[in-house]
Protein backbone atom coordinates (compact mmCIF):
# COMPACT_ATOMS: atom_id res chain seq x y z
CA UNK A 1 0.00 0.00 0.00
CA UNK A 2 2.34 2.06 1.07
CA UNK A 3 4.61 1.66 -1.51
CA UNK A 4 1.97 2.21 -4.28
CA UNK A 5 1.19 5.47 -3.07
CA UNK A 6 4.73 6.06 -3.04
CA UNK A 7 5.69 5.06 -6.56
CA UNK A 8 2.46 7.09 -7.90
CA UNK A 9 3.47 9.99 -6.04
CA UNK A 10 6.63 10.02 -7.46
CA UNK A 11 5.86 9.22 -11.17
CA UNK A 12 2.90 11.43 -10.93
CA UNK A 13 5.57 14.74 -10.13
CA UNK A 14 8.13 13.41 -12.59
CA UNK A 15 5.01 13.89 -15.03
CA UNK A 16 3.89 17.17 -13.84
CA UNK A 17 7.27 18.59 -13.79
CA UNK A 18 8.53 17.42 -17.41
CA UNK A 19 4.81 18.67 -18.62
CA UNK A 20 5.40 22.41 -17.42
CA UNK A 21 9.10 22.72 -18.19
CA UNK A 22 7.90 21.46 -22.00
CA UNK A 23 7.83 24.73 -23.80
CA UNK A 24 4.90 25.90 -25.60
CA UNK A 25 3.13 24.40 -22.36
CA UNK A 26 1.99 28.32 -21.19
CA UNK A 27 0.27 28.24 -24.66
CA UNK A 28 -1.43 24.62 -24.05
CA UNK A 29 -2.38 26.04 -20.82
CA UNK A 30 -3.94 29.46 -21.65
CA UNK A 31 -5.67 27.81 -24.67
CA UNK A 32 -7.38 25.14 -22.82
CA UNK A 33 -7.12 25.36 -18.94
CA UNK A 34 -7.50 29.19 -18.58
CA UNK A 35 -9.06 29.94 -14.66
CA UNK A 36 -10.88 33.10 -15.74
CA UNK A 37 -12.66 31.69 -19.25
CA UNK A 38 -13.66 28.33 -16.80
CA UNK A 39 -15.11 30.80 -14.16
CA UNK A 40 -16.66 32.95 -16.55
CA UNK A 41 -18.35 30.26 -18.96
CA UNK A 42 -19.14 27.96 -15.94
CA UNK A 43 -22.91 29.26 -15.58
CA UNK A 44 -24.06 28.89 -19.02
CA UNK A 45 -22.39 25.19 -19.66
CA UNK A 46 -23.69 24.28 -16.14
CA UNK A 47 -27.24 25.34 -17.63
CA UNK A 48 -26.77 23.14 -20.72
CA UNK A 49 -25.33 20.29 -18.79
CA UNK A 50 -28.74 20.31 -16.71
CA UNK A 51 -30.60 19.97 -20.16
CA UNK A 52 -28.40 16.90 -20.77
CA UNK A 53 -29.33 15.53 -17.31
CA UNK A 54 -32.98 15.97 -18.17
CA UNK A 55 -32.91 14.57 -21.78
CA UNK A 56 -30.92 11.30 -20.04
CA UNK A 57 -33.18 10.77 -17.77
CA UNK A 58 -36.01 10.99 -20.47
CA UNK A 59 -34.22 8.99 -22.61
CA UNK A 60 -32.86 6.24 -20.33
CA UNK A 61 -37.26 5.56 -19.02
CA UNK A 62 -37.64 5.44 -22.96
CA UNK A 63 -34.95 3.29 -23.81
CA UNK A 64 -35.81 0.57 -20.89
CA UNK A 65 -39.87 0.52 -21.84
CA UNK A 66 -38.92 0.23 -25.83
CA UNK A 67 -36.05 -2.37 -25.07
CA UNK A 68 -37.58 -4.15 -23.38
CA UNK A 69 -40.64 -4.42 -25.73
CA UNK A 70 -38.71 -5.10 -28.12
CA UNK A 71 -36.99 -7.87 -26.10
CA UNK A 72 -40.33 -9.73 -25.55
CA UNK A 73 -41.74 -9.53 -28.82
CA UNK A 74 -38.15 -10.97 -30.11
CA UNK A 75 -38.74 -13.83 -27.96
CA UNK A 76 -42.52 -14.68 -28.51
CA UNK A 77 -42.31 -18.47 -29.87
CA UNK A 78 -45.16 -19.98 -32.78
CA UNK A 79 -45.71 -18.89 -36.20
CA UNK A 80 -48.85 -16.37 -35.21
CA UNK A 81 -46.07 -14.02 -33.77
CA UNK A 82 -44.01 -13.87 -37.02
CA UNK A 83 -44.66 -10.51 -38.18
CA UNK A 84 -44.13 -9.06 -35.19
CA UNK A 85 -40.88 -10.76 -34.60
CA UNK A 86 -39.99 -9.82 -38.25
CA UNK A 87 -40.68 -6.35 -37.75
CA UNK A 88 -38.51 -6.43 -34.13
CA UNK A 89 -36.21 -8.15 -35.47
CA UNK A 90 -36.11 -5.49 -38.56
CA UNK A 91 -35.95 -2.30 -36.63
CA UNK A 92 -32.92 -3.40 -34.19
CA UNK A 93 -31.31 -4.24 -37.56
CA UNK A 94 -32.22 -0.75 -38.85
CA UNK A 95 -30.79 1.20 -35.82
CA UNK A 96 -27.78 -0.88 -34.89
CA UNK A 97 -26.59 -0.18 -37.88
CA UNK A 98 -27.35 3.54 -38.86
CA UNK A 99 -25.38 6.24 -37.41
CA UNK A 100 -26.73 7.78 -34.39
CA UNK A 101 -25.88 11.22 -36.20
CA UNK A 102 -27.97 10.77 -39.11
CA UNK A 103 -30.87 9.53 -36.88
CA UNK A 104 -30.48 12.52 -34.86
CA UNK A 105 -30.74 14.79 -38.32
CA UNK A 106 -33.57 12.60 -39.67
CA UNK A 107 -35.59 12.96 -36.71
CA UNK A 108 -34.69 16.59 -35.37
CA UNK A 109 -35.37 18.53 -39.18
CA UNK A 110 -37.03 15.68 -40.44
CA UNK A 111 -40.64 15.94 -38.45
CA UNK A 112 -40.41 19.35 -37.78
CA UNK A 113 -39.91 19.63 -41.56
CA UNK A 114 -43.26 17.05 -42.03
CA UNK A 115 -45.30 19.95 -39.78
CA UNK A 116 -44.70 22.72 -42.60
CA UNK A 117 -44.73 26.29 -41.19
CA UNK A 118 -47.75 26.79 -39.49
CA UNK A 119 -46.57 23.62 -36.83
CA UNK A 120 -46.03 24.27 -32.99
CA UNK A 121 -42.62 23.75 -32.74
CA UNK A 122 -41.16 20.70 -30.79
CA UNK A 123 -38.20 21.88 -28.87
CA UNK A 124 -35.07 19.78 -30.50
CA UNK A 125 -34.64 18.30 -27.08
CA UNK A 126 -37.81 16.53 -27.06
CA UNK A 127 -36.52 15.41 -30.94
CA UNK A 128 -32.62 14.57 -29.93
CA UNK A 129 -34.40 12.49 -26.78
CA UNK A 130 -36.71 10.08 -29.29
CA UNK A 131 -33.48 9.93 -31.88
CA UNK A 132 -31.71 8.95 -28.43
CA UNK A 133 -34.49 6.03 -27.67
CA UNK A 134 -34.41 5.36 -31.03
CA UNK A 135 -30.97 4.09 -31.20
CA UNK A 136 -30.22 3.08 -28.47
CA UNK A 137 -33.41 0.97 -27.91
CA UNK A 138 -32.29 -1.37 -30.44
CA UNK A 139 -29.04 -1.81 -28.71
CA UNK A 140 -30.06 -2.11 -25.10
CA UNK A 141 -33.17 -4.54 -26.95
CA UNK A 142 -30.54 -7.40 -28.05
CA UNK A 143 -29.17 -7.11 -24.39
CA UNK A 144 -32.29 -7.89 -23.05
CA UNK A 145 -32.87 -10.65 -24.86
CA UNK A 146 -29.75 -12.27 -24.50
CA UNK A 147 -30.59 -11.90 -20.41
CA UNK A 148 -33.97 -13.50 -21.25
CA UNK A 149 -32.50 -16.22 -23.36
CA UNK A 150 -29.73 -17.23 -20.69
CA UNK A 151 -32.58 -17.83 -17.88
CA UNK A 152 -32.88 -21.71 -18.35
CA UNK A 153 -35.98 -22.84 -19.63
CA UNK A 154 -36.77 -24.95 -16.43
CA UNK A 155 -37.62 -22.09 -14.83
CA UNK A 156 -40.49 -20.84 -17.47
CA UNK A 157 -41.74 -24.45 -17.33
CA UNK A 158 -41.65 -24.63 -12.93
CA UNK A 159 -43.63 -20.44 -13.98
CA UNK A 160 -46.14 -21.91 -15.47
CA UNK A 161 -46.69 -25.11 -13.44
CA UNK A 162 -47.70 -23.19 -10.74
CA UNK A 163 -50.45 -21.20 -12.88
CA UNK A 164 -48.92 -18.69 -13.74
CA UNK A 165 -49.94 -16.98 -17.08
CA UNK A 166 -47.29 -15.97 -20.17
CA UNK A 167 -47.29 -12.45 -18.24
CA UNK A 168 -46.79 -13.38 -15.48
CA UNK A 169 -44.11 -15.96 -15.82
CA UNK A 170 -41.96 -13.09 -17.77
CA UNK A 171 -42.77 -10.34 -15.23
CA UNK A 172 -42.23 -12.27 -11.91
CA UNK A 173 -39.60 -14.82 -12.76
CA UNK A 174 -38.10 -14.61 -16.34
CA UNK A 175 -37.35 -10.52 -16.79
CA UNK A 176 -35.90 -10.23 -13.15
CA UNK A 177 -33.05 -13.12 -13.52
CA UNK A 178 -32.67 -11.67 -17.23
CA UNK A 179 -32.21 -7.95 -15.84
CA UNK A 180 -29.54 -9.77 -13.19
CA UNK A 181 -27.42 -11.20 -15.79
CA UNK A 182 -27.01 -8.41 -18.27
CA UNK A 183 -26.59 -6.06 -15.62
CA UNK A 184 -23.20 -4.95 -16.23
CA UNK A 185 -23.69 -4.41 -20.17
CA UNK A 186 -26.58 -2.65 -19.32
CA UNK A 187 -24.55 -0.39 -17.09
CA UNK A 188 -22.25 -0.15 -20.15
CA UNK A 189 -24.64 1.21 -22.66
CA UNK A 190 -26.05 3.74 -19.34
CA UNK A 191 -22.54 5.11 -19.99
CA UNK A 192 -22.64 5.26 -23.28
CA UNK A 193 -25.80 7.28 -23.40
CA UNK A 194 -24.48 9.69 -20.82
CA UNK A 195 -22.33 11.22 -23.16
CA UNK A 196 -23.83 10.66 -26.37
CA UNK A 197 -26.69 12.87 -24.93
CA UNK A 198 -24.16 15.51 -25.74
CA UNK A 199 -24.65 15.14 -29.10
CA UNK A 200 -28.31 16.57 -29.53
CA UNK A 201 -26.47 19.85 -29.55
CA UNK A 202 -25.92 19.31 -33.09
CA UNK A 203 -29.89 19.75 -33.51
CA UNK A 204 -29.75 23.20 -31.82
CA UNK A 205 -30.50 22.34 -28.53
CA UNK A 206 -28.53 24.64 -25.61
CA UNK A 207 -26.97 21.64 -24.05
CA UNK A 208 -23.41 22.06 -22.44
CA UNK A 209 -21.78 21.23 -25.24
CA UNK A 210 -23.26 23.69 -27.65
CA UNK A 211 -23.27 26.38 -24.77
CA UNK A 212 -19.53 25.47 -24.10
CA UNK A 213 -19.33 26.30 -28.18
CA UNK A 214 -20.74 29.18 -27.68
CA UNK A 215 -18.58 30.42 -25.19
CA UNK A 216 -15.75 28.61 -26.66
CA UNK A 217 -16.40 31.32 -29.71
CA UNK A 218 -17.05 34.13 -27.16
CA UNK A 219 -13.81 34.05 -25.72
CA UNK A 220 -11.09 32.34 -28.63
CA UNK A 221 -10.43 30.03 -26.36
CA UNK A 222 -10.83 25.83 -25.56
CA UNK A 223 -11.56 26.15 -21.92
CA UNK A 224 -15.53 25.60 -22.39
CA UNK A 225 -15.07 22.52 -24.30
CA UNK A 226 -12.80 21.18 -21.81
CA UNK A 227 -15.34 22.43 -18.87
CA UNK A 228 -18.24 20.56 -20.82
CA UNK A 229 -16.04 17.44 -20.87
CA UNK A 230 -14.76 17.42 -17.80
CA UNK A 231 -18.69 17.41 -16.26
CA UNK A 232 -19.34 14.61 -18.23
CA UNK A 233 -16.82 12.32 -17.23
CA UNK A 234 -17.83 13.24 -13.28
CA UNK A 235 -20.89 12.08 -14.52
CA UNK A 236 -19.68 8.71 -16.21
CA UNK A 237 -17.13 8.14 -12.92
CA UNK A 238 -19.88 6.61 -10.65
CA UNK A 239 -21.39 4.49 -12.67
CA UNK A 240 -18.12 3.54 -14.25
CA UNK A 241 -17.06 2.35 -10.61
CA UNK A 242 -20.16 0.73 -9.84
CA UNK A 243 -20.28 -0.95 -12.92
CA UNK A 244 -16.57 -2.47 -11.95
CA UNK A 245 -17.65 -3.04 -8.16
CA UNK A 246 -20.76 -4.44 -9.56
CA UNK A 247 -18.46 -6.82 -11.96
CA UNK A 248 -16.56 -7.89 -9.56
CA UNK A 249 -19.16 -8.99 -7.17
CA UNK A 250 -20.71 -11.15 -9.89
CA UNK A 251 -17.67 -12.93 -10.33
CA UNK A 252 -16.90 -13.62 -6.79
CA UNK A 253 -20.13 -15.04 -6.41
CA UNK A 254 -19.87 -17.49 -9.44
CA UNK A 255 -16.57 -18.65 -8.16
CA UNK A 256 -17.99 -20.22 -5.11
CA UNK A 257 -20.28 -21.68 -6.88
CA UNK A 258 -23.21 -19.76 -7.29
CA UNK A 259 -26.91 -19.77 -8.52
CA UNK A 260 -28.36 -21.26 -11.68
CA UNK B 1 -63.99 -47.12 -4.75
CA UNK B 2 -62.32 -43.60 -4.75
CA UNK B 3 -63.68 -41.33 -6.61
CA UNK B 4 -61.29 -40.74 -9.95
CA UNK B 5 -58.89 -37.63 -9.97
CA UNK B 6 -57.77 -38.20 -13.48
CA UNK B 7 -58.04 -40.22 -16.56
CA UNK B 8 -55.83 -40.57 -19.56
CA UNK B 9 -57.11 -42.60 -22.01
CA UNK B 10 -55.64 -43.44 -24.96
CA UNK B 11 -52.41 -40.68 -24.98
CA UNK B 12 -50.17 -40.23 -28.03
CA UNK B 13 -47.41 -38.33 -28.19
CA UNK B 14 -44.66 -38.26 -30.86
CA UNK B 15 -41.78 -35.36 -31.10
CA UNK B 16 -41.23 -34.88 -34.68
CA UNK B 17 -41.24 -38.14 -36.05
CA UNK B 18 -40.34 -40.05 -32.66
CA UNK B 19 -43.23 -41.50 -30.75
CA UNK B 20 -42.97 -41.42 -27.05
CA UNK B 21 -46.11 -42.24 -25.73
CA UNK B 22 -48.01 -44.74 -28.06
CA UNK B 23 -51.44 -45.41 -26.62
CA UNK B 24 -51.35 -44.64 -22.71
CA UNK B 25 -54.43 -45.20 -20.49
CA UNK B 26 -54.53 -44.38 -16.97
CA UNK B 27 -57.00 -43.88 -14.15
CA UNK B 28 -56.04 -42.52 -11.13
CA UNK B 29 -58.13 -42.03 -7.75
CA UNK B 30 -58.31 -39.65 -5.36
CA UNK B 31 -55.77 -40.86 -2.12
CA UNK B 32 -54.06 -42.93 -4.70
CA UNK B 33 -50.35 -43.18 -5.03
CA UNK B 34 -49.23 -44.17 -8.66
CA UNK B 35 -45.68 -44.78 -9.30
CA UNK B 36 -44.39 -44.83 -13.27
CA UNK B 37 -41.42 -47.15 -13.82
CA UNK B 38 -39.66 -47.57 -16.77
CA UNK B 39 -36.24 -47.02 -18.55
CA UNK B 40 -34.93 -43.68 -19.37
CA UNK B 41 -36.81 -42.12 -22.33
CA UNK B 42 -39.64 -44.90 -21.46
CA UNK B 43 -41.95 -41.69 -21.40
CA UNK B 44 -42.22 -41.17 -17.69
CA UNK B 45 -41.67 -37.47 -17.83
CA UNK B 46 -43.12 -37.03 -20.99
CA UNK B 47 -46.43 -38.85 -19.20
CA UNK B 48 -45.91 -36.53 -16.61
CA UNK B 49 -46.22 -33.21 -18.89
CA UNK B 50 -48.92 -33.99 -20.64
CA UNK B 51 -51.42 -34.21 -17.74
CA UNK B 52 -50.74 -30.61 -16.63
CA UNK B 53 -50.52 -29.50 -19.87
CA UNK B 54 -47.03 -28.60 -20.30
CA UNK B 55 -47.32 -31.04 -22.98
CA UNK B 56 -49.81 -31.13 -25.88
CA UNK B 57 -51.00 -34.49 -26.57
CA UNK B 58 -51.10 -35.64 -30.12
CA UNK B 59 -54.17 -37.55 -29.57
CA UNK B 60 -56.47 -38.77 -27.14
CA UNK B 61 -58.38 -37.08 -23.87
CA UNK B 62 -57.19 -36.25 -20.67
CA UNK B 63 -59.42 -36.20 -18.03
CA UNK B 64 -59.48 -34.40 -15.16
CA UNK B 65 -62.44 -34.80 -12.61
CA UNK B 66 -64.99 -34.55 -15.32
CA UNK B 67 -63.21 -32.19 -17.63
CA UNK B 68 -61.49 -32.98 -21.11
CA UNK B 69 -58.93 -30.97 -20.23
CA UNK B 70 -56.77 -31.83 -23.65
CA UNK B 71 -59.62 -29.89 -25.26
CA UNK B 72 -57.84 -26.92 -26.71
CA UNK B 73 -60.30 -24.69 -25.54
CA UNK B 74 -59.40 -25.70 -21.63
CA UNK B 75 -57.67 -22.46 -19.75
CA UNK B 76 -53.99 -23.89 -19.14
CA UNK B 77 -53.60 -21.92 -16.46
CA UNK B 78 -56.75 -22.72 -14.40
CA UNK B 79 -55.67 -26.60 -15.15
CA UNK B 80 -52.26 -26.21 -13.72
CA UNK B 81 -53.18 -23.88 -11.19
CA UNK B 82 -54.94 -27.13 -9.77
CA UNK B 83 -51.80 -30.00 -9.88
CA UNK B 84 -48.59 -29.33 -8.08
CA UNK B 85 -45.74 -30.36 -10.12
CA UNK B 86 -42.29 -30.84 -8.52
CA UNK B 87 -39.13 -31.21 -10.97
CA UNK B 88 -36.30 -32.85 -10.64
CA UNK B 89 -33.73 -30.02 -10.22
CA UNK B 90 -36.41 -27.94 -8.16
CA UNK B 91 -36.87 -25.60 -10.19
CA UNK B 92 -36.88 -22.79 -7.97
CA UNK B 93 -36.64 -19.47 -8.44
CA UNK B 94 -33.24 -17.82 -7.53
CA UNK B 95 -33.99 -14.50 -7.55
CA UNK B 96 -36.78 -15.10 -4.77
CA UNK B 97 -36.26 -16.11 -1.32
CA UNK B 98 -37.49 -19.45 -0.21
CA UNK B 99 -41.16 -17.86 1.23
CA UNK B 100 -41.83 -16.26 -1.82
CA UNK B 101 -41.10 -18.81 -4.04
CA UNK B 102 -43.70 -21.12 -1.66
CA UNK B 103 -46.27 -17.79 -1.94
CA UNK B 104 -46.10 -16.70 -5.22
CA UNK B 105 -49.28 -18.68 -6.70
CA UNK B 106 -50.59 -17.80 -3.61
CA UNK B 107 -50.48 -14.49 -4.22
CA UNK B 108 -50.62 -14.49 -7.66
CA UNK B 109 -52.64 -17.27 -9.28
CA UNK B 110 -55.18 -17.31 -6.23
CA UNK B 111 -54.85 -13.62 -5.42
CA UNK B 112 -54.56 -14.11 -1.17
CA UNK B 113 -52.85 -11.24 0.50
CA UNK B 114 -49.56 -11.39 1.52
CA UNK B 115 -50.19 -11.64 5.04
CA UNK B 116 -52.64 -14.73 4.16
CA UNK B 117 -49.87 -16.40 1.95
CA UNK B 118 -46.90 -15.60 3.85
CA UNK B 119 -48.90 -17.14 7.09
CA UNK B 120 -49.70 -20.75 5.37
CA UNK B 121 -46.15 -20.69 3.52
CA UNK B 122 -44.36 -20.25 7.11
CA UNK B 123 -46.81 -23.11 8.51
CA UNK B 124 -45.62 -25.40 5.91
CA UNK B 125 -42.52 -24.63 6.01
CA UNK B 126 -42.03 -24.93 9.65
CA UNK B 127 -43.90 -28.55 9.27
CA UNK B 128 -40.59 -30.13 6.59
CA UNK B 129 -38.08 -28.23 8.89
CA UNK B 130 -37.79 -25.45 6.94
CA UNK B 131 -38.42 -22.44 8.80
CA UNK B 132 -35.81 -20.78 9.72
CA UNK B 133 -34.55 -20.66 5.50
CA UNK B 134 -37.83 -18.76 4.93
CA UNK B 135 -35.92 -15.76 4.53
CA UNK B 136 -33.03 -17.45 2.70
CA UNK B 137 -32.37 -17.60 -0.66
CA UNK B 138 -32.22 -21.00 -2.69
CA UNK B 139 -28.54 -21.11 -3.38
CA UNK B 140 -27.86 -21.50 0.82
CA UNK B 141 -29.85 -24.61 1.06
CA UNK B 142 -28.82 -28.07 0.40
CA UNK B 143 -29.76 -30.28 -2.55
CA UNK B 144 -32.51 -32.06 -0.41
CA UNK B 145 -33.78 -28.72 1.37
CA UNK B 146 -34.18 -27.03 -1.98
CA UNK B 147 -36.28 -29.83 -2.87
CA UNK B 148 -37.93 -29.61 0.54
CA UNK B 149 -38.89 -26.57 -0.25
CA UNK B 150 -40.02 -27.61 -3.83
CA UNK B 151 -42.20 -29.59 -2.78
CA UNK B 152 -44.18 -27.04 -0.09
CA UNK B 153 -44.06 -24.66 -3.45
CA UNK B 154 -46.06 -27.81 -5.32
CA UNK B 155 -48.67 -27.68 -2.30
CA UNK B 156 -49.08 -24.76 -0.89
CA UNK B 157 -51.96 -24.32 -3.13
CA UNK B 158 -53.62 -27.27 -2.28
CA UNK B 159 -53.41 -29.11 -5.43
CA UNK B 160 -55.86 -31.88 -6.43
CA UNK B 161 -53.06 -34.09 -7.80
CA UNK B 162 -48.99 -34.24 -7.39
CA UNK B 163 -47.04 -34.84 -10.05
CA UNK B 164 -43.19 -36.01 -8.92
CA UNK B 165 -40.65 -35.94 -11.76
CA UNK B 166 -37.91 -38.10 -10.79
CA UNK B 167 -37.71 -35.58 -7.50
CA UNK B 168 -34.83 -37.55 -5.94
CA UNK B 169 -32.47 -38.12 -9.13
CA UNK B 170 -30.37 -35.39 -9.09
CA UNK B 171 -29.74 -35.59 -5.38
CA UNK B 172 -26.56 -36.74 -3.45
CA UNK B 173 -28.13 -40.61 -1.75
CA UNK B 174 -27.67 -38.54 1.93
CA UNK B 175 -30.09 -36.40 0.77
CA UNK B 176 -32.76 -38.80 -0.60
CA UNK B 177 -34.25 -39.98 2.75
CA UNK B 178 -35.34 -36.74 3.68
CA UNK B 179 -37.47 -36.02 0.44
CA UNK B 180 -38.58 -39.53 0.35
CA UNK B 181 -39.64 -39.29 3.89
CA UNK B 182 -41.77 -36.11 3.18
CA UNK B 183 -43.78 -37.52 0.16
CA UNK B 184 -44.55 -40.52 2.79
CA UNK B 185 -46.04 -37.64 4.48
CA UNK B 186 -48.09 -36.42 2.02
CA UNK B 187 -49.69 -39.66 1.23
CA UNK B 188 -49.96 -40.28 4.91
CA UNK B 189 -52.13 -36.97 4.65
CA UNK B 190 -54.13 -38.66 1.39
CA UNK B 191 -52.86 -36.53 -1.23
CA UNK B 192 -53.22 -37.66 -4.63
CA UNK B 193 -49.62 -38.66 -6.34
CA UNK B 194 -48.62 -39.30 -9.42
CA UNK B 195 -44.75 -39.98 -9.19
CA UNK B 196 -42.03 -41.03 -12.20
CA UNK B 197 -39.10 -42.66 -10.29
CA UNK B 198 -36.28 -44.77 -9.98
CA UNK B 199 -36.55 -45.59 -6.82
CA UNK B 200 -37.89 -49.39 -7.15
CA UNK B 201 -37.45 -49.60 -2.59
CA UNK B 202 -39.73 -46.57 -2.17
CA UNK B 203 -42.31 -47.42 -4.88
CA UNK B 204 -42.54 -50.84 -3.55
CA UNK B 205 -42.96 -48.90 0.09
CA UNK B 206 -44.70 -46.24 -0.80
CA UNK B 207 -46.98 -46.40 -3.92
CA UNK B 208 -50.61 -48.06 -4.25
CA UNK B 209 -50.13 -48.84 -7.31
CA UNK B 210 -47.09 -49.33 -10.07
CA UNK B 211 -47.42 -48.48 -13.63
CA UNK B 212 -44.48 -49.89 -15.83
CA UNK B 213 -44.07 -47.96 -18.93
CA UNK B 214 -42.27 -49.50 -21.92
CA UNK B 215 -42.10 -48.55 -26.05
CA UNK B 216 -44.74 -45.76 -25.13
CA UNK B 217 -47.58 -47.90 -23.70
CA UNK B 218 -48.20 -48.96 -20.22
CA UNK B 219 -46.66 -52.42 -20.26
CA UNK B 220 -47.73 -53.49 -16.58
CA UNK B 221 -49.59 -52.44 -13.71
CA UNK B 222 -50.70 -53.74 -10.57
CA UNK B 223 -50.22 -53.65 -6.75
CA UNK B 224 -46.43 -53.21 -5.47
CA UNK B 225 -46.31 -56.89 -4.66
CA UNK B 226 -47.41 -57.70 -7.99
CA UNK B 227 -45.56 -56.04 -10.30
CA UNK B 228 -42.20 -56.27 -7.67
CA UNK B 229 -43.18 -60.18 -6.91
CA UNK B 230 -44.66 -61.80 -9.43
CA UNK B 231 -44.47 -59.70 -12.68
CA UNK B 232 -46.24 -61.24 -15.88
CA UNK B 233 -44.92 -59.90 -18.27
CA UNK B 234 -41.17 -60.77 -19.58
CA UNK B 235 -40.33 -57.35 -20.33
CA UNK B 236 -41.22 -56.34 -16.85
CA UNK B 237 -38.95 -58.81 -15.49
CA UNK B 238 -36.59 -57.70 -17.42
CA UNK B 239 -36.70 -54.27 -16.51
CA UNK B 240 -36.56 -55.42 -12.91
CA UNK B 241 -33.81 -57.77 -12.71
CA UNK B 242 -31.22 -54.93 -14.21
CA UNK B 243 -32.21 -53.17 -10.90
CA UNK B 244 -32.08 -55.68 -8.45
CA UNK B 245 -28.56 -57.20 -9.80
CA UNK B 246 -27.59 -52.97 -9.54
Amino acid sequence: MLISVASTLVLAIAAWLFIVNTPGWAQVQSTFFDPEVLVAALPRVWDGFLLNLRVLFFAVIGVFVVAVLIAIIRTLRGPVFFPLRALAAGYTDLFRGMPLIIVLYLVGYGIPGLQGADGARIPAAVLGTIALILTYSAYVSEVFRAGIEAVHPSQRLAARSLGLSHGQSLRLVILPQAVRKVTPALMNDFIAMQKDVGLISVLGAVDAVRAAQIETAKFFNFTPYVLAGLLFVVLALPMIRLTDWYSARLRAREQIGGVV
Amino acid sequence: MNERVLRLSNIHKAFGSVPVLRGVDLDVSTHEVVALIGASGSGKSTLLRTINLLERVDDGQVWLRDVDISDPRTNVDDVRARIGVVFQHYNLFPHLTVLDNVTLALRRVFKHSRDAAETRGLELLERVGLGTFARAYPDRLSGGQQQRAAIVRAIATGPELLLLDEITSALDPELVTEVLDLVRELKDEGTTIVMATHEMAFARDVADRVVFLDGGVVAEQGTPAEVFGSPREERTKAFLSRFNAG
